[in-house]
């Protein structure tokens, strides 16, 4: 048996725990079971025991014997500092800490631990309170030192912080004072008894401590006594088993019992501790104050702003060296960062911090927040925690006083307004307004408009509130208007995804009071990009051929100016009409701010009079705001010649207005067209639109009087006149029937594809 | 309620995914794995021309004779997706929507939680509490 010398200190231990585990007396022998229990209880793998076992010789034995018990502790010692188990290291090493055991050997340890008390806290500190604090340490502080140079810890100026890790730091931290006082001489007694009496209280937390020294050392990296720790844990052997209650009052009456005087100061401390804990225990997650200093140390080490964040990686990294499952960490954190920001504030690193002690004592994290825990806000949880009203902490440093369930984060808030705009919208849809389609188109619509979410809200709902989508119509009817300008905007819509549209669009439509005339003149154009410009392309071709010549002797400069489209109605004016040119200058100031129609209007107004070339340049100026404008001049000579046609038994008056009401431009055929169709039901509806109409009718109308003047006065050219219209008419006429076979054929094609539409969504009605 | 709710992440793998134990989980997972196909073509249908506005909501997804699949991709290419029973006839898209929305903050919470990296399974028992509030309460 190699030999085997043991400082004081360590023989005293290895005495006790001899004695300890000889159950049978035989002051020779320790009882193997006893023995067994004494090695788990140092909390190494069960092949390291065994290896210690084997070294010592009890194996050979098969018994244990004093030296043999002997050198299985000191090789237990030597292991739990990590170091390899060598039979030459049982004397070589020196300063080895004392071997620890953790569980059930409560009255051992606190025996002795009363013996080393009284050894040597008398001779090194003299507050009373700090009796409690595992006296080796003090012995073995220098110990301790060596052994901290094994100890891979970030060193941390000394003077910082007398903070250590969480799980050490309690029983730590008063060695840590003590050191302090020793060495700086300046220490705070009171702290320090505080402290110490904290201290007791979380070494009887200690959870038995499967990570030997060094890791605790790496844990409290960021605290000067890592050597602390494991004198300390020689000492600390209570038992995390048991709840910290029974034990503390376990173990603190039995120390109190063997007492000497320095004892009776540590029960007293112990006693208050006890108080302190069993108040503790109403509330296990209350924290100390010392505790609270502790952790507000630590969280300046990290944030030296007491009123900042920490941000989530400085706060992930402090916590890792914590060695807690990283799924732990992560539930710690779900529980500690209450307004969800991914920072911690000076409060939510205390809950968190006190978590994690509190799980590495054993605790079980709680499923939420401990209300002693919460934030020192005002608490919008609608758990309707309160949150404690803590002394000390003003700390309502946390930014955010926000109810977590609230606003979550931006991402979060972002993307739930665009959703809350849409279902605000979509719940808006409760019934389209006169929706003359199928269901399932309008359905359709909605899936159409939900996907393609606010972009259809823009083109629809604001339709009124944006003529210059429309480039122009502002003011004109706009309800007409919006529904061609709808149609551009959305390729499938037709008139019902406007009806069925939000209530806004459904609005503006009764506002226009358009009800089945507007909804004519909406359902028709599929895209009216398309058909415009197949239709300008066609009209232009058309009207270019029919007018061209006509346009040639008349007025060739609107017609260059005018684009293609514009070409027809330009022709138109010219042939016929003489100047009601007078009164279309005068509405010209109202009409350029209204619609283009207007100039459609004037022109034909003037056309119909056949007196009022100057339309042209005011058809000119319209035209020339937008594309939309050859369309719709095209659509208004069609318009002008139809209502000619039919109407011109009637007054022009009524033509005008006709023509007036035929606002919108957009799909300018295909509305004109329903336009001329239902020009009775218009006019009433032009009539409500607005006094611009009006002007613009007035204006048109104060030129018709000249009309008789001039017929009055010059016959043939009156005749000449009818002579020309009638060849615009039948031109017109010829233009009128391909639009509209143009238009079946646009018409044909859409419904082709809502059908395919609805093969490829048949869920669309939900 | 939802028969079933899973998140997928940008790269079509499962961050999470549970279902109303009392049925053929299996089923469930197959559902979810076809239905990602229906979102990427949504997706793609709408995601080209109006990438700043591209709705998060994608709607039903398709309907069998059993359920109803509902889809929700985040900016970020991550896809919700909840299966409802189809007998549960009441459920309105709103309240379909704010499954997804609070599917999507409580997501946001466990994103920030720093010890949480991105792809891997979502584990948080926060995250679990929400969903199971809107799992279907029976089974």
């Amino acid at each position: 048996m190699e030999s085997l010398t043991l400082s004081d200190v360590e023989q005293k231990y290895y005495s006790e725990l001899f004695v300890y585990c000889d159950t049978d007396n035989t002051k020779k022998v320790a009882s193997n079971g006893r023995v067994l229990d004494l090695f788990r209880a140092a909390q190494l793998p069960s092949e390291v025991v065994l290896q210690i076992t084997e070294l010592c010789g009890a194996t050979r034995l098969g018994h244990f014997g004093r030296s043999q018990f002997y050198i299985a502790l000191k090789l237990i010692a030597i292991a739990q500092s990590g170091l390899p188990l060598r039979v030459e290291s049982l004397n070589s090493v020196k300063d080895l800490p004392l071997p620890r055991f953790v569980v059930g050997k409560n009255e051992a340890e606190a025996r002795h631990a009363a013996l080393y008390q009284d050894a040597d806290s008398q001779g090194l500190y003299p507050a009373p309170g700090t009796a409690l604090i595992p006296r080796p340490p003090g012995r073995g502080h220098q110990n301790k030192k060596d052994v901290s140079d094994l100890l891979p810890y970030d060193s941390q100026p000394e003077p910082t912080s007398p903070v250590i890790s969480p799980h050490q730091s309690p029983p730590t931290s008063p060695h840590s004072w003590r050191k302090h006082k020793r060495q700086h001489s300046g220490g705070n007694a009171d702290r320090q008894q505080v402290v110490a009496a904290t201290g007791a209280v979380w070494t009887q937390f200690r959870e038995p401590q499967t990570g030997d020294v060094t890791g605790d050392g790496m844990w409290s990296s960021h605290s000067p006594p890592p050597p602390l720790p494991p004198s300390q844990e020689s000492w600390v052997s209570f038992t995390a088993d048991t709840p910290p209650s029974s034990t503390l009052p376990a173990m603190h009456p039995s120390s109190v019992q063997e007492s000497t005087t320095i004892r009776t100061v540590a029960s007293a401390a112990t006693t208050n501790e006890i108080q302190r804990q069993s108040s503790g225990y109403d509330d296990p997650w209350k924290i100390t104050d010392e505790q609270r200093q502790y952790y507000i140390n630590q969280f300046k080490t990290i944030q030296p702003d007491l009123t900042g964040l920490i941000p989530g990686s400085a706060a992930k990294e402090f916590f890792t060296k914590s060695k807690l499952p990283i799924l732990e960490l992560s539930h710690i954190w779900e529980l500690s960062d209450f307004d969800k920001d991914g920072a911690l504030t000076l409060d939510e690193f205390c809950a968190a911090f006190h978590l994690v002690v509190a799980r590495k004592n054993g605790y079980d994290l709680p499923e939420k927040l401990p209300e002693s825990l919460m934030p020192k806000l005002i608490d919008l949880d609608d758990s309707a925690e309160v949150p404690e009203p803590a002394d000390e902490v003003g700390y309502s440093a946390s930014p955010v006083e926000v109810t977590p369930n609230k606003s979550p984060s931006m991402p979060s808030l972002n993307q739930a307004w665009p959703e809350m705009n849409q279902s605000n919208e979509d719940t808006a849809i409760v019934h389209p307004v006169p929706i003359r389609m199928t269901p399932s188109k309008i359905h359709m619509q909605e899936m159409e408009l939900k996907r393609t979410g606010s972009d259809h809200n823009h083109p629809t709902s604001p339709l009124l509130a944006k003529p210059p989508e429309l480039s122009e119509e502002t003011k004109l009817p706009p309800s007409m208007k919006f529904v061609a300008a709808n149609t551009v905007g959305d390729g499938y819509s037709s008139s019902d995804s406007f009806t069925s549209d939000q209530e806004p669009i459904t609005r503006q439509r009764s506002q226009s009071g358009a009800s089945p005339d507007a909804l004519k003149a909406v359902a028709p154009p599929p895209p009216p990009p398309r058909p415009q410009q197949s239709h300008s392309r066609s009209s232009s071709l058309d009207m270019n051929r029919t007018f061209a010549a006509p346009a040639a002797p008349g007025q060739p400069q609107p017609s260059a100016i005018a684009f293609p489209p514009a070409v027809p109605p330009r022709p138109l004016p010219t042939q016929g009409v003489p100047a009601g040119g007078a009164g279309l200058t005068t509405t010209s100031p109202q009409q350029i701010p209204q619609q283009p129609n207007f100039a459609d209007f004037s022109q034909f107004q003037a056309f119909a009079a056949s007196e009022q070339p100057s339309s042209l340049p005011d058809i000119d100026k319209h035209s020339e705001a937008g594309q939309v404008h050859k369309i719709s001049e095209g659509a208004g000579p069609l318009r002008a010649v139809k209502s000619d046609g039919p109407a011109d038994e009637r007054t022009s008056a009524t033509v005008n207005s006709a023509k007036g009401s035929s606002g919108p431009l957009a799909p300018p055929p295909k509305p004109v067209r329903r336009r001329l169709k239902s020009e009775d039901e218009l006019r009433p509806e032009d009539e409500q639109i607005g006094p611009q109409k009006a002007g613009a009718i007035a204006a048109p109308l104060t030129s018709q009087p000249s009309i008789p003047r001039s017929i009055g006065k010059d016959k043939k050219a009156i005749q000449a006149s009818i002579r020309r219209n009638k060849e615009t008419n039948t031109v017109l006429a010829r233009l009128n029937s391909e639009l509209q076979q143009q238009l079946k054929d646009l018409l044909e094609e859409r419904i082709s594809l809502e059908v395919q539409l609805e093969q490829l969504r048949p869920f669309s009605h939900l | 309620m939802a028969v079933c709710i899973a998140v997928i992440a940008k790269e079509n793998y499962p961050l999470y995914i549970r279902s109303v134990p009392s049925q053929n989980e299996l089923k469930f997972h197959y559902t979810v794995h076809t239905s990602l196909d229906v979102v990427e073509e949504k997706v793609s249908a709408v995601g080209k021309s109006l990438a700043d506005q591209r709705e998060l909501y994608l709607g039903l997804l398709y309907p069998t004779e059993d359920y109803k699949v509902y889809g929700y991709v985040t900016n970020s290419k991550v896809k919700f997706v909840i299966v409802v029973d189809s007998s549960n006839t009441s459920l309105r898209d709103n309240e379909i929507r704010s499954m997804f929305r609070k599917l999507h903050n409580s997501f946001t919470d466990v994103m920030c939680n720093p010890f949480y990296n991105p792809g891997d399974p979502i584990q948080s028992k926060a995250f679990n509490g929400i969903v199971s509030g809107m799992m279907v309460q029976t089974g």
